[in-house]
């Protein structure tokens, strides 16, 4: 039933402050009632590239890892000529990671209407929206009603649909989604062409992380300067972040962009406490960067501050090791993991990581051999920009950094000691890992 | 204009004849994949780079000019 006008055109609350995204006061997912409530409707600008001078004047960047300016990518995909095509990337592949589940799981509405404007603003005529199916049949259910709710009430103009995505590590990675909405598996692909110019039906594509297309939906309604009303010149606005403590709790966080680390992770970083202080960062997530703990307790989480350390914001992933485990195995670890979800499509990835990865487990045992360390560093550089897509360099960045910042334990195994206490794991993995080839579709 | 050497490294298959046609500017990894000098491709070697471009047996080196 089409939404009387009456209904659909509140203004909305403005939002001040945070939270901007998620619902503040409720662990509920809104419902398109209480979203156009909260929001107002959705405000289309009745035209291709409408958007996209407001985009740049809010200066948005891509929330799904590479902070890409996002009124440029819009403007390429509209310039590429041809029929577009728009994808909403919910396909959150980090096991750290889990800001843009609970985000459409909160606010599917948010991220839908950002889908909508992302599409008109590309002059695409279809949409899809790609998300892991890892997380049960009770996101899928949402999402379906999310959108049968929309498109009852008449407010989308672009019919979207659902695609799962695969639960492997690549299968975010934009060259796999493409491949797999267009038939294949989940594969990355060689690129040029990028899928801005051949994406899906070989259309020129838009594809924004779902977290990006839910500040696509705020801006539009509430403009350029209350986004940058929050955040830093440089990295306008909030972002989402999952911050996972020492103590093992996670929480979703939406903090403006330039937050300092030490207020995200009070606890973990505190100079004084006793039990669960850090004694590194993981930044990004299992593509990101290591930092030792005194280091990132002077840092804000954002691109230009985490640059100048070695990191970067990537997919918005802060882990607190505590000092009661082992750095060296927890890289271990996740690089097995890691070297396991290569797609072993390129040569220089198929035979580097799992030797790196067999490297570092013995690195997290006692008394390595003294050549060993050298293997790993040298293998880091034959497997660096050598890979279609970004699992080498991304993976070797992860395994550098913990090189840097565990060399203090390194020693202490060399010497046939770990200052480790705790033997349970802490960095999260998904349950198994799948090898076959089917997995990928 | 500038040319450029690039493996599409999901085609290549570590054949190594590439090395064998222009060691000039290639030279194999301990795994047997090719490591391309990323500088422009020298005029004098360019007639051999393209040898070495329709020697591959998957055709997975290119000589591109770089945008």
């Amino acid at each position: 039933m089409p939404l009387r006008r009456s209904e659909s055109t509140s203004p909305g609350i403005r939002p001040e402050g945070l939270p901007r995204l998620l619902p503040a006061d409720t662990t509920v997912p809104d419902g398109l009632h209480e979203h156009l409530a909260r929001h107002g409707f959705l405000r289309y600008r009745d035209g291709r590239l409408h958007l996209a001078a407001e985009l740049r004047a809010a200066g948005l960047t891509g929330r799904g890892g590479a902070a890409f300016p996002v009124h440029r990518k819009i403007e390429a995909v509209a310039d590429a000529g041809g029929q577009p095509f728009a994808v909403a990337n919910g396909a959150e592949s980090e096991p750290a990671a889990s800001k843009d589940a609970t985000l459409l799981w909160l606010a599917p509405h948010l991220v839908l209407d950002g889908l909508q404007l992302a599409a008109e603003a590309v002059g695409a005529q279809e949409a899809c929206l790609y998300v892991h199916n890892t997380q049960g049949v009770r996101l899928e259910s949402a999402l379906q009603r999310a959108l049968a709710e929309r498109w009852s009430a008449r407010i989308d103009r672009v019919p979207v649909r659902l695609a799962w995505a695969p639960p492997r590590f690549l299968a975010g990675q934009e060259t796999a989604m493409v491949n797999l909405l267009n038939g294949g598996l989940a594969l990355p692909t060689f690129t040029p062409p990028r899928v801005f110019e051949r994406g899906v039906g070989g259309a020129p594509t838009l594809v924004q992380n779902v977290e990006t297309l839910a500040h696509i939906a705020l801006i539009a309604r509430y403009g350029a300067r209350w986004f940058r009303a929050i955040g830093t010149p440089a990295e306008p606005g909030s972002m989402l972040a999952t911050v996972r403590h020492g103590d093992g709790t996670v929480r979703i966080v939406e903090a403006a962009v330039g937050t300092p680390l030490r207020s995200l992770l009070a606890d973990d970083l505190a100079a004084d406490a006793a039990v669960g202080r850090a004694q590194a960062i993981l930044a990004g997530g299992y593509h990101g960067t290591w930092l030792a703990a005194p280091d990132a307790a002077g840092l804000t989480l954002d691109n230009a501050a985490l640059k100048a350390a070695g990191a970067s914001v990537g997919a918005g992933v802060l882990a607190a090791l505590p000092a009661s485990h082992c750095g060296l195995a927890e890289t271990a670890r996740v690089v097995r993991y890691l070297a396991l979800e290569s797609a072993g499509q390129c040569g220089p990835c198929l035979n580097g990581l799992p030797r790196i990865a067999a490297g570092l487990s013995t690195l997290a045992g006692l008394r390595p051999g003294p050549r060993v360390r050298r293997d790993i560093e040298r293998w880091a550089g034959l497997v660096t920009g050598r890979g279609a897509c970004t699992h080498p360099d991304g993976s070797m960045r992860f395994v550098r950094s913990a090189l840097q910042v565990f060399a203090a334990e390194l020693r202490h195994h060399e010497r046939g000691a770990c200052s480790a206490s705790a033997r349970q794991p802490f960095l999260p993995l998904p349950p198994g890992t799948p090898v076959s080839d089917e997995d990928w579709s | 204009m500038d040319k450029h050497l690039r493996v599409n490294p999901i085609e290549c298959a570590g054949h190594g004849a590439c090395a064998e046609l222009l060691p000039e500017m290639i030279s194999l990894d301990e795994w047997g994949y090719p490591l391309i000098d990323p500088r422009p491709v020298p005029p004098a070697l360019e007639r051999h780079a393209r040898r070495a471009v329709s020697g591959c047996p998957v055709l997975a080196l290119h000589l591109n000019r770089r945008s």
